[in-house]
């Protein structure tokens, strides 16, 4: 383990540059949001995951964010165990049926203000499910919808260009 | 209720390897077909309990119940059809218990009744599909004692992961037993593929499980390619080796960091995090995709890598080595982790067999089966590789035998390598004509199982896959019993089993 531990030290930190956040998505956040809670919450968004019937390639792809090339507790973005702790959902998948209580529950129990974002196609309501009898369609038919970030998956990339606009969007006072 | 035969349901046990050769021939997917009366099909379901074969997968297509059988030992395999009657047909789970959340599986989704199953609940219907809205309660096996409590978890759970729900009986803090019930993730893959063509089938094949994401692909590709007779290039065969090898690689790695991490080393998954993101890099720039989604396709391989392409993968299996090296001589001098992984989650070695459980699950517990060795396919038939195995069947038995399966796949990526030789990657498919096949893989979980039926015109009339899961995901409950809650996490992470491959 010290191996470990003096490699982390010799080496610096593996983390890279942050891409810039998507300005089309700050731009259109901003005025979607501005009106509801904006900057409350200082840079700081407390983030849910909800799977709503994803292949978990999504959030393979989310775990990643965490690592420490994306490293995204460095922006503030944290994610919490409970929906009661969370500013943003983070819903992946097509909602299948069997899911839908599930996310209006998770949704009802998040308290306000809080966002909404669909992480991936499915959730967008174009991927591969999307015609299925079983899924109940894209997220944004059940609970609202602030930014969609699609992908199949989405890479860690787009997603933290699609959370980064949400942490200005959430953050930059409207005029 | 119809009852099918009485007489038969006291049939004598059959073993495979006879039932075959009173069969026909064996097709070239490498499984005999045997269309089976009431008493062989009860017969062989008795096999299967006897320990004389594996229920390797069971479904229901084409007014035919049919179930995937396999005996390693004596290099057989068989699809065995029965013919539904008035939709109904002998309960295997009644003999084999196994078969329990596959028959309840298929009776939710085509209606087919197993007669006599013990277990009469419904599995992926939780009374919420449109139009057949039932009383959306379920009855969890009834636990008896002093001092017994509840803890229901999920089907939202804390980590960033798939939804299921677990009602633990707990007695203080040690689990009496632990039922799961899955089915949330359900997106009906088997209806969105009838019909399909079979590039569309094969987009939904690639995530019905997006973790094994080249092994559903690699199933799929062999299973169309075997219904329709359409020969794969060397070269495509070996490139579809390498991809898959790396799925594994990648998975094994980040669940050792992820299971060190459940025993609270966070520095260890930092670690293992980073060489995925370097393998998922390296994949990206070569197959087009992080996760080589949809890079294997009926008839070859979507993408060709180039010399400086190999150079690249034998240049990240030296880094991904120096680095996991350090990872493992970390784990190995940690008593700290050690104390957690020793001795936690065992499952029996009886469950093990009765359940044919694959993977880092069966093999950590003595059951050396890998469909890799076993049914060898293109390009392993012409590898050298080893199948550890361990007999501790706990926590750490299934770490030990995923650092000891990386150092084999790392060979078998560079074996594939010096032997890519240049060549076409796909071929165009033969004349569509109406056709079964299957095809057993070695995902990182274990052998998955995929068989399509194909109809004129080259569109998927059926399309099933069991994943390697739905015999894990039982042993799961077992491996907790006598374990604190807090080990939980610990146990799950070591079986990592899928949400989405068994919800369908």
């Amino acid at each position: 383990m010290h191996i470990l531990l003096l490699d982390a030290l010799l080496k610096g930190p593996a983390t890279e540059r942050a891409p810039s956040p998507d300005e089309a998505a700050v731009a259109d956040l901003a005025r979607a949001l501005g009106t509801r809670a904006r900057a409350r919450l200082g840079r700081s968004l407390a983030i849910r995951e909800v799977d709503a019937g994803s292949c978990n390639a999504c959030e393979l792809e989310i775990q990643a964010l965490g690592n420490p090339v994306y490293d995204v507790e460095r922006f503030g973005l944290k994610f919490v165990a409970s929906p009661r702790h969370a500013d943003v959902l983070l819903v992946t998948g097509p909602v299948s049926w069997n899911m839908r209580e599930g996310l209006e529950r998770t949704y009802a129990a998040t308290p306000d203000p809080k966002w909404v974002v669909a992480a991936g196609d499915c959730a967008a309501g174009f991927g591969v499910f999307a015609e299925s009898r079983a899924c109940a369609g894209a997220v944004a038919k059940i609970i609202p919808v602030d930014l969609v970030i699609p992908g199949c998956p989405p890479t860690p990339t787009d997603l933290l260009k699609g959370l980064l606009a949400l942490v200005e969007g959430t953050a930059r006072p409207t005029r | 209720m119809i009852t099918i035969n009485e007489r038969s349901r006291d049939a004598e046990p059959v073993a495979l390897a006879d039932a075959i050769r009173a069969a026909l021939q064996v097709r070239a997917d490498g499984f005999a077909r045997i269309e089976a009366d009431a008493a062989l099909w009860i017969g062989l379901a008795r096999g299967c309990a006897a320990g004389w074969h594996d229920l390797g997968a069971l479904w229901v297509d084409d007014h035919h119940v049919r179930m995937a059988l396999w005996d390693a030992q004596e290099n057989c395999r068989a699809i065995v059809s029965l013919s539904l009657k008035v939709g109904a047909y002998p309960s295997v789970g009644l003999h084999h218990p196994p078969a329990l959340r596959l028959e309840r599986a298929m009776r939710d989704l085509y209606g087919a009744i197993p007669e006599g199953i013990p277990d009469e609940r419904r599995w992926l219907d939780h009374g919420v599909w449109p139009g057949r809205e039932h009383e959306p309660g379920y009855h969890f096996l009834p636990v008896e004692g002093n001092g017994l409590h509840q803890i229901p978890v999920g089907p939202v759970h804390a980590g960033i992961i798939e939804p299921g729900h677990f009602r633990f009986t707990a007695n203080g803090e040690t689990v009496a037993r632990l039922e799961a019930r899955l089915g949330y993730v359900h997106k009906g893959v088997e209806a969105l593929a009838q019909g399909a063509p079979i590039e569309k089938a094969a987009k939904l094949a690639a995530r019905m499980s997006g973790d094994s994401t080249v092994a559903y692909s690699f199933a799929f590709a062999r299973s169309v390619e075997a219904a329709l007779g359409w020969d794969v290039a060397p070269r495509a065969q070996l490139l579809r080796g390498v991809m898959a090898e790396l799925e594994r690689l990648s998975h094994h790695v980040s669940d050792v960091g992820a299971i060190c991490n459940d025993a609270a080393v966070a520095a260890l998954l930092a670690r293992c995090s980073l060489i995925r993101e370097d393998m998922l890099r390296t994949q990206a720039a070569l197959f087009g995709h992080r996760m080589m989604m949809d890079a294997i396709v009926p008839g070859g391989v979507a993408r060709d890598i180039d010399a400086a392409g190999a150079t690249a993968i034998l240049a990240l299996l030296e880094r991904i080595e120096l680095g996991f090296h350090r990872v493992v001589r970390a784990y190995d001098q940690s008593p700290s982790i050690q104390n957690r992984t020793h001795g936690t989650g065992i499952v029996q070695p009886d469950f093990i067999r009765q359940f044919a459980a694959g993977g880092f699950v069966g093999r950590a517990g003595g059951r050396a089966f890998d469909a890799r060795r076993a049914f060898p396919y293109p390009p392993y038939d012409a590898v050298a590789f080893k199948v550890p195995t361990r007999e501790e069947s706990d926590v750490d038995a299934r770490i030990w035998i995923r650092i000891e399966e990386i150092a084999e796949s790392t060979g078998i990526i560079r074996q594939l390598l010096g032997k890519l030789e240049a060549g076409p990657i796909h071929a165009a498919p033969p004349p569509f004509q109406p056709g079964a096949g299957a095809a057993l893989v070695e995902a990182f979980r274990g052998d998955l199982f995929l068989a399509v039926r194909i109809e004129e015109e080259g569109r998927i009339a059926h399309m099933h896959a069991r994943d390697a899961s739905w015999f894990q995901w039982p042993l799961l409950e077992t491996a907790i019993d006598g374990n604190i809650v807090a080990d939980f996490p610990l146990c799950n992470k070591s079986f990592n089993c899928s949400y989405s491959g068994v919800d369908l």
